[in-house]
């Protein structure tokens, strides 16, 4: 789960990291009034959206009086910042943060990750920071430190030492740069967060080492023992249908192909995916239904993917271990029932109590095309989705 | 000869009074798996479909020689179990639970070496759909009857798409020494070349399938196993060829994970060491039996 850099940094702030004093603002005036109390004659407006890149799209604008913070932020609010890492789509500006400017003589790059290499905490560092990392690591890789951390004992101070030498900070900062470090240890420890960045953290001209930016994402498997950071979601960030699916217990990402997919395994969704292209189709999502779904849970599913105007087939594959092809079939069925679709069906069922499934398909009387292997299903579902598409321009022709 | 578990593997189910755990124990006593007892603390006498149950692993293991273990345990216990078996003295530990914490499988994978080599505990998953060794043991949740006994030894990332090849041998009268399940958890118990490493050894076990997927360095470091140690042949089949590019907030993860972390890129590394691909999910019973063919020959 992602937060904005506000938040962030204001959680690396409670763990002794040192930040820029900023105020969250949710209209131009109130940007313009946050800077004033504030004080100072530099301030630097910062779109808050779940995404980096932001200086480059306009997201980030420093501004010297009220009415360049007034026509700056008036700017942001309400568009749609596009970056390399939102997608074309791009995200809502909803939030501003203004921040006192600063002067700062060095950039320097920070990331704490899990390494899934030494399945450990890694930090990765480089002086030459304000650079994208992907650039640093291409044009700059001997610059990159990087540490794992001992989970017996957490990172050592001889360790972030280490680091602070390294990136040649000087010797008169070293333990403020150490204490950074541990602080965002602590917070990614203590939080169970799975990144936290710091892009740039800068020594200012007057000797202090500050986070500029500052992005966490936290582990989803873990919110469960921290709700002061579930509470930090913010749903206008996230892909309307991919946050109603994942309130559902549903793995989703919306495509743009038109062959909906319903599947149970993150493996076996991709693979069926592979398998539709191959038949000649393109799917129109990412679909894991999880372990032990309920038939409520899949007819959930099954509205959720037929709500997607695009979709003019639905392919369900579903090879059962945990789950249950009577359950599935049962779900299958109650969303027909209850939402009768115009699209064709195809179903291939796998597995425990595969037989009671086919009973209960059979039994509906609905017309469903069945499938036995996954490469019949694909074929079928592109078959009918061609077949679909052709009759139905017949029709249009007709009329 | 089998990998981590054979008949007389003496398995105990943690957190057998659950449903699932209950649905699932009740396979594995149908397939013939000797499930020896559960653990439940605090339902220390109680008994499931005849098992008894015990309050504590040690208990459990004192009591009917356990050796194996299959955690059925809630995500925010699931470690605190798991650890428990690798301290009760159990050798070889499945873990089915899907959403443990990241931070606690690192705990649980730092724990375990506190034990030395020939006391330590092996662990399968998490979120994995457990192993199973044909005719012999199932300590998971797969569905036993696809699977014939035979020399292809399975190892995959996804629980469904294991069984997608196991169906797709069965329906060519091709059976499976093992099969194992690591999960698809960023830090899990095993890695690729963890079980490719059993399987080398393995007498009944010819030839290997080994299904990955997209995300993470296991492939890779598997691809570099394969090329310098292994004298069976491997086929594989990697998920996510079409797959979109992860949408990720920040970009700590894209410098340590380098090249090797696309489908594709999996494909071409595992090809270069020797590895026959199979091209798509359909015809990786076929690519096997190619491969077993050419054996034979």
């Amino acid at each position: 789960m992602d937060i904005h850099e506000y938040q962030a940094k204001e959680i690396l702030k409670s763990f002794g990291v040192t930040v820029p004093e900023g105020a969250l603002a949710y209209s131009p005036e109130q940007a313009a009034y946050r800077a004033r109390e504030m004080g100072g004659n530099a301030w630097v407006v910062k779109a808050q959206v779940h995404a980096g890149g932001r200086g480059k799209a306009g997201g980030v604008k420093l501004c010297k009086t009220d009415h360049e913070i007034l026509d700056a932020s008036s700017a942001m609010f309400g568009m749609k910042l596009v970056t390399h890492q939102t997608g074309p789509e791009g995200k809502g500006v909803y939030r501003v943060y203004v921040e006192a400017a600063t002067a700062f003589d060095r950039e320097i790059y920070l990331g704490f990750v899990l390494d899934r290499s030494s399945q450990r905490i890694m930090i990765v560092a480089s002086a030459e920071g304000g650079m994208e990392i992907e650039e640093i690591s291409a044009t700059r890789p001997d610059s990159i430190v990087r540490q794992t951390v001992e989970p017996a004992v957490g990172l050592r101070d001889f360790q972030a030492r280490e680091i602070a030498f390294a990136l040649g900070i000087p010797p008169d900062l070293t333990q403020q740069m150490v204490r950074t470090l541990q602080g965002c240890f602590r917070a990614f420890t203590d939080l169970d967060a799975t990144m936290v960045e710091i892009n740039p953290l800068v020594i200012t001209a007057d000797r202090r080492i500050m986070a500029l930016d500052a992005k966490m994402t936290f582990d989803t498997n873990a919110l469960f023992r921290h709700p002061q950071i579930s509470e930090l979601r913010d749903k206008s960030q996230e892909d309307p249908r991919e946050s109603r699916a994942a309130d559902r217990g549903l793995a989703y990402i919306g495509l743009s192909g038109n062959i909906g997919c319903i599947v149970n395994g993150a493996g076996l969704a991709m693979a069926t995916m592979d398998t539709i292209k191959l038949a000649g189709g393109e799917p129109a999502n990412f679909l894991d239904i999880g372990g032990g779904a309920t038939p409520e849970r899949v007819a959930k599913a099954f509205r959720l993917v037929t709500s997607d105007k695009n979709v003019q087939a639905v392919l369900v594959n579903i090879f059962a271990g945990i789950n249950r092809c009577d359950w599935v079939a049962e779900g299958v069925v109650q969303a027909l029932k209850m939402e009768p679709v115009d699209v064709p069906v195809i179903v291939r069922l796998a597995g425990t109590n595969v037989e009671e499934g086919q009973k209960i398909l059979a039994k509906s009387g609905l017309p469903i095309i069945r499938a036995n292997s996954l490469m019949e299903a694909a074929t079928r579902a592109v078959t009918a989705w061609k077949n679909d598409t052709a009759q139905n321009s017949r029709l249009r022709a007709s009329e | 000869m089998s990998i981590f578990i054979n008949r007389d593997s003496r398995i105990i189910v943690q957190g057998i009074t659950g449903r699932m755990a209950q649905f699932h124990t009740k396979e594995m006593l149908d397939y013939g798996s000797n499930v020896v007892g559960g653990v439940v603390p605090g339902k220390g006498g109680e008994k499931v479909f005849g098992v008894p149950v015990f309050n504590t692993v040690k208990e459990a293991v004192a009591a009917t020689g356990a050796d194996t273990s299959l955690v059925f345990v809630p995500p925010p216990f699931a470690a605190d179990s798991i650890m428990e078996a690798a301290d009760g003295g159990i050798r070889y530990c499945v873990c089915i639970t899907d959403g443990i914490p990241a931070q606690d499988m690192i705990r649980v994978k730092r724990y375990m070496l506190r034990y030395p080599r020939e006391r330590r505990m092996v662990l399968t998953g998490p979120n994995c759909a457990g192993t199973i060794t044909p005719g012999q043991a199932l300590l998971g949740i797969m569905p036993g009857h696809i699977y014939l006994t035979g020399p292809v030894g399975i190892v995959g990332r996804s629980g469904t798409l294991g069984y997608e090849a196991a169906q797709q041998l069965k329906d060519l009268g091709i059976g499976v020494s093992t099969s194992v399940g690591i999960g698809g958890d960023p830090i899990n118990g095993s890695s690729f070349r963890d079980i490719l490493e059993e399987f080398e050894k393995d007498p009944a076990t010819e030839v290997v399938c080994m299904i990955g997927e997209i995300g993470g360095p296991q492939e890779a470091e598997a691809a570099a196993y394969i090329q310098s140690h292994m004298t069976k042949p491997v086929i594989a089949y990697i998920a996510g060829l079409t797959a979109p590019k992860g949408r990720t907030m920040g970009h700590a993860g894209a410098i340590i994970s380098a090249f090797g972390e696309s489908a594709s890129e999996k494909v071409e590394i595992l090809t270069a060491a020797g590895v026959t691909v199979a091209e798509n999910p359909s015809v990786i019973g076929s690519t096997i039996a190619r491969v077993l063919q050419g054996r034979a020959a």
